[in-house]
């Protein structure tokens, strides 16, 4: 179907404001991916797929401003042993960085191997975005693939003892940052990557994962809690046999956030897990966007999500779980929760199942509701004051999610995180 | 033959079920086709033949420029592509929209008149001879003997309604049930007051073209505190080749009314595939009670997906007094595709609304069926169960919303939908749209999977049933839930039903 006009010209005057880099390896990756933009068009509130979430913010040339303040401008993941590196409005710091170097993992940077003609990213580089734009449509993500300069080439040859800190500190107020990270997981390889950091404005970050053969990829995100943020993401991970898939991301606030995650199970016995907790207070608006392809004998899909909403937040959640006509005995769930703790908050989900195989277990569920004036009354009569009380509850609904972070230093300092959000707040 | 005759099932999925299938999707009973001279409009649509319709009918002016408009509406509509069902381009131009039996031209007076192949059209389908007599609109008939449980019914054959019975009967306790074509001119003040009330002209492509074109249909008034004597019902049979049946009804409950209305549907085979698009509106008042069931048998097209209805129906009722309440039970086995989303629209407060179906789709079939739950009132309730079986090469797919609005505070949810291949060529899915809107109420959507419960198990095991009698005690009655809402006149189908369970449901 052609096209409407209002979507034409929205696309054009975005692209207008870009310039496509044309050297370099990845130059025709970038040029494929600009021509995937044009015949998509940027989303539009009326496309299905943001039924939900008003795009606008996201691909209108223009960007809002948003300060972030001296506190908020850290990484929570500051506390832990990690290799650290810090990207500045979307722009290296090596200063601020440990050195790109481990034994186990090649690490190097977009900006500065863009212009090679040769690289080991070109078999990579857009081409899970690339698949990923089948069933639906991700402008955005081949937005990205076109102009993202900067972004971290990681190739994963072993076990990696410490987690890679990527750290996004923003110093200008309106910034639109586009990151485009690849990992490359070799056959048996381990790493756990952490995301932390306001980033900018806006943001858009597409992270490409190959997982080879008995691989595992940890991935923990914490999107920063400046309020006026507007954020897109998407993760776009291939599995081969027997891997492993493990991502959680924690957003505080934020305007807007879209965070989408593409996953496709090709080899046999893998595992992908997907999850999230997010907290919102008023002009908070939030998706978490999942679509998970079986393909594969034996596969074990997990997505969760819990979401706690106050003074007019919006939670949104769309899930998917496909399973393709041969991917038998794949055990799929998913979950997606929300507490609403007052009566402006509002919750939508699209919980979906497409099953074309008949042995498998794919359950879903989906729920929404306010704090449970019982236990409530329970931990009053006990002496806990009623603020400490739903405090309790709120961090005891989120820990299904949280117990999706298997690394128990990292799952304490979200917590904490957690906490700390929730008495500042109620 | 069945598709799925030879096929390898699934360890857990229990073979009765898979005998059950079988027989409700092997050879399409209602088949045949009675031969009977017609008169057709010319084919296609245009403001002519939307015209020519409201003329034949003898409409007033002001319904033929109510489907005058709604047609210019449809003129300028997309037809919708988000289903999930694919099927070759309808060409709307190349369908009759109007067909009646030339007998029924003039009404027939006695039964010397009534056209015998008619009434052995309605004696093969299984109604009984009583309400043949009737049904042929045979005056007088209405004062024999009559079974004691009595079921009036309007039958529509193709475009017209060939006729009504009890409507005496049921004119003493003041419930009028006729076709909506006598209705539009006996009762025009209720019909300009509810028409399209609850379904707008434009509400969507189906429904659009149907306020253009319907034919007839049947019209349902309930007085207030009348708890209507009998179930009524409407029997639909599409008879004539390359003709669309595009029928309505319209259901008024007046406050306090109770009524159970019963639909039944079939079609001969025919190798090209046929249109049916449906509007049914349902307004309740105050405390009024509806329960609506449908069997949907419409041809489903052979083994290989040649043929069968095209089944676009637009369900809706419009809960707008207080405390009034709406049950949907749906058993859709027919159709070779099926797009049909009966809904509730909950206005007042205090009310309730159900919805409980069993789709099969076999061979070629594709159903994507749900419901909507549009909450609005305070305190309001629904419930949504739906069993959905695919086998052969068929796709069927749940796809509901359920919608808590702002000011529907206290207002409840609850939604289980469960899925079942027999085979692994077929698709299920499973499509729900949840908003919440307020935080005093609750949503919960849930999707059994295969596992049994083990501490019902347990309980029945202490109780001394063996391992297998436990897990049959526990598992039966899957679809239970559905057949047991399901009024008497639908026994055989049920009959036919209780067999199956979803045990090794996928989803």
């Amino acid at each position: 179907m052609a096209l409407a006009q209002t979507k034409i010209t929205a696309t054009q005057e975005r692209l207008n404001a870009l310039r496509l880099s044309q050297s370099g390896w990845s130059a025709s990756a970038r040029a494929d991916a600009h021509g995937r933009v044009i015949a998509m068009g940027l989303p539009v509130r009326r496309d299905e797929y943001w039924k939900y979430t008003r795009p606008d913010e996201l691909t209108s040339p223009n960007v809002i401003n948003a300060e972030v303040s001296a506190e908020d401008n850290t990484s929570i993941f500051g506390s832990l042993d990690c290799l650290s590196i810090v990207f500045e409005d979307g722009i290296f710091n090596a200063e601020k960085s440990d050195k790109l170097e481990d034994a186990e993992i090649t690490l190097e940077l977009l900006s500065e191997v863009n212009d090679l003609d040769i690289h080991w990213a070109t078999g990579l580089y857009g081409v899970l975005e690339t698949k990923g734009q089948a069933p639906v449509d991700r402008p955005l993500a081949a937005l990205n693939t076109a102009f993202a300069r900067e972004g971290l080439l990681m190739h994963v040859k072993g076990t990696v003892a410490k987690p890679i800190s990527l750290i996004y500190l923003q110093n200008s107020d309106n910034d639109d940052v586009m990151l485009h990270h690849i990992i490359k997981m070799d056959k048996g390889a381990s790493v756990t990557i952490l995301e932390s950091g306001p980033v900018g404005a806006r943001c858009n970050i597409v992270m490409e994962a190959e997982i080879e053969d008995g691989a595992s990829l940890n991935h923990v995100r914490a999107q920063g809690r400046n309020h006026e943020r507007r954020a897109t993401t998407h993760l776009f991970a291939r599995l081969n046999k027997k891997s492993q898939l493990k991502s959680f991301t924690l957003t505080m606030n934020g305007a807007l956030t879209r965070n989408e995650a593409f996953i496709e199970i090709c080899g046999d016995d893998s595992v992908a897990h997907i999850a999230g907790a997010s907290v919102g207070d008023g002009a908070f608006h939030h998706d978490d966007t999942v679509f998970i392809i079986h393909d594969a004998l034996r596969g074990e899909s997990r997505q969760v999500f819990k979401k706690v909403l106050r003074n007019g937040a919006t939670g949104v959640f769309q899930g998917k779980i496909l399973v393709k006509p041969d991917a038998q005995k794949t055990d799929g769930y998913q979950i997606s929760q929300s507490l609403l703790l007052d009566d402006d908050s509002q919750f939508l989900a699209k919980p979906e199942l497409e099953i074309y195989a008949d042995d498998v277990v794919c359950s879903h569920g989906s729920t929404s509701g306010a704090i449970d004036e019982e236990a409530i009354f329970y931990l009053n009569s006990r002496g806990i004051p009623k603020v400490e009380a739903t405090n309790l509850l709120t961090l005891a609904f989120l820990a299904e999610a949280l117990s999706e972070v298997e690394d128990e230093d990292i799952a304490e300092v979200m917590e904490r995180r957690l906490e700390d959000w929730l008495t500042r707040r109620l | 033959m069945s598709a799925i005759k030879d096929i390898d099932v699934k360890e857990g999925v229990d073979q009765e079920t898979v005998d059950a299938v079988r027989e409700v999707g092997g050879e399409y009973k209602y088949g045949w086709n009675t031969e009977i001279e017609m008169e057709y409009a010319p084919k296609g649509v245009n403001t002519d033949i939307v015209r020519l319709i409201s003329d034949k009918n003898e409409e007033p002016e002001w319904m033929t420029e109510w489907r005058l408009a709604a047609f210019k509406r449809w003129e300028q509509m997309q037809e919708p592509d988000w289903a999930m069902v694919t099927y070759p381009k309808i060409d709307f131009q190349d369908q009759y929209y109007y067909a009646r039996p030339k007998s029924m031209i003039e009404k027939p007076k006695s039964i010397e008149d009534v056209d015998p192949k008619l009434l052995a059209t309605y004696d093969k389908l299984g109604i009984p001879l009583k309400e043949q007599m009737i049904l042929a609109g045979v005056e007088g008939a209405e004062d024999a003997p009559t079974a004691p449980r009595k079921v009036a019914v309007d039958a529509v054959f193709d475009s017209v309604s060939v006729g009504t019975t009890f409507k005496d009967e049921l004119k003493k306790v003041g419930v009028i049930f006729c076709s909506i074509s006598e209705a539009i001119r006996e009762y025009p003040e209720l019909v300009k007051k509810y028409l399209g009330s609850v379904v707008p002209v434009s509400d969507n492509y189906y429904a659009t073209l149907n306020s253009a074109v319907f034919s007839d249909g049947s019209f349902v008034y309930i007085p207030p505190g009348v708890r209507c004597p009998m179930e009524l019902s409407t029997y639909f049979r599409i008879n004539a080749e390359n003709t669309g049946q595009f029928e309505r009804t319209l259901i008024i409950a007046d406050k306090g009314s109770y009524v159970s209305y019963l639909e039944g549907c079939t079609a001969p085979k025919r190798d090209v595939a046929q249109l049916h698009a449906a509007v049914v509106e349902i307004i309740l008042e105050e405390d009024a009670e509806v329960k609506y069931s449908t069997v949907q048998n419409w041809f489903p097209g052979d083994e290989d997906g040649n043929g069968g209805i095209y089944n676009f129906v637009t369900k809706r009722a419009d809960c707008r007094g207080d405390r009034s309440k709406v049950m949907w039970t749906q058993v859709e086995t027919g159709s070779a595709v099926t797009w049909k989303y009966p809904s509730c629209i909950l206005r007042g407060d205090d009310t309730q609304g159900e919805f409980y179906s069993i789709a099969i789709a076999n061979n070629h079939q594709q159903a994507d069926t749900g419901t909507k739950m549009v909450h609005l009132g305070k305190n309001t309730k629904s419930r949504i169960v739906s069993k959905g079986i695919s086998a052969g090469v068929a796709q069927n797919t749940y796809r509901g919303l359920v919608s808590m609005h702002p000011k529907a505070k206290s207002s409840r949810n609850y939604t289980q939908c469960d899925s079942l291949l027999i085979g692994d060529k077929c698709g299920a899915h499973t499509v729900p749209y949840i908003e919440v809107k307020n935080n005093s109420s609750r949503v919960e959507h849930e999707a059994t999977t295969s596992k049994v419960d083990d501490e019902q198990l347990f309980y029945c095991r202490q109780r001394g049933m063996d391992e297998e009698e436990a897990v049959a005690l526990v598992v039966n009655g899957f679809c239970k839930d559905v057949l047991q809402a399901l009024p008497m006149e639908f026994a055989m189908e049920a009959q036919q039903l209780v067999a199956i369970s979803l045990e090794g449901s996928v989803g």
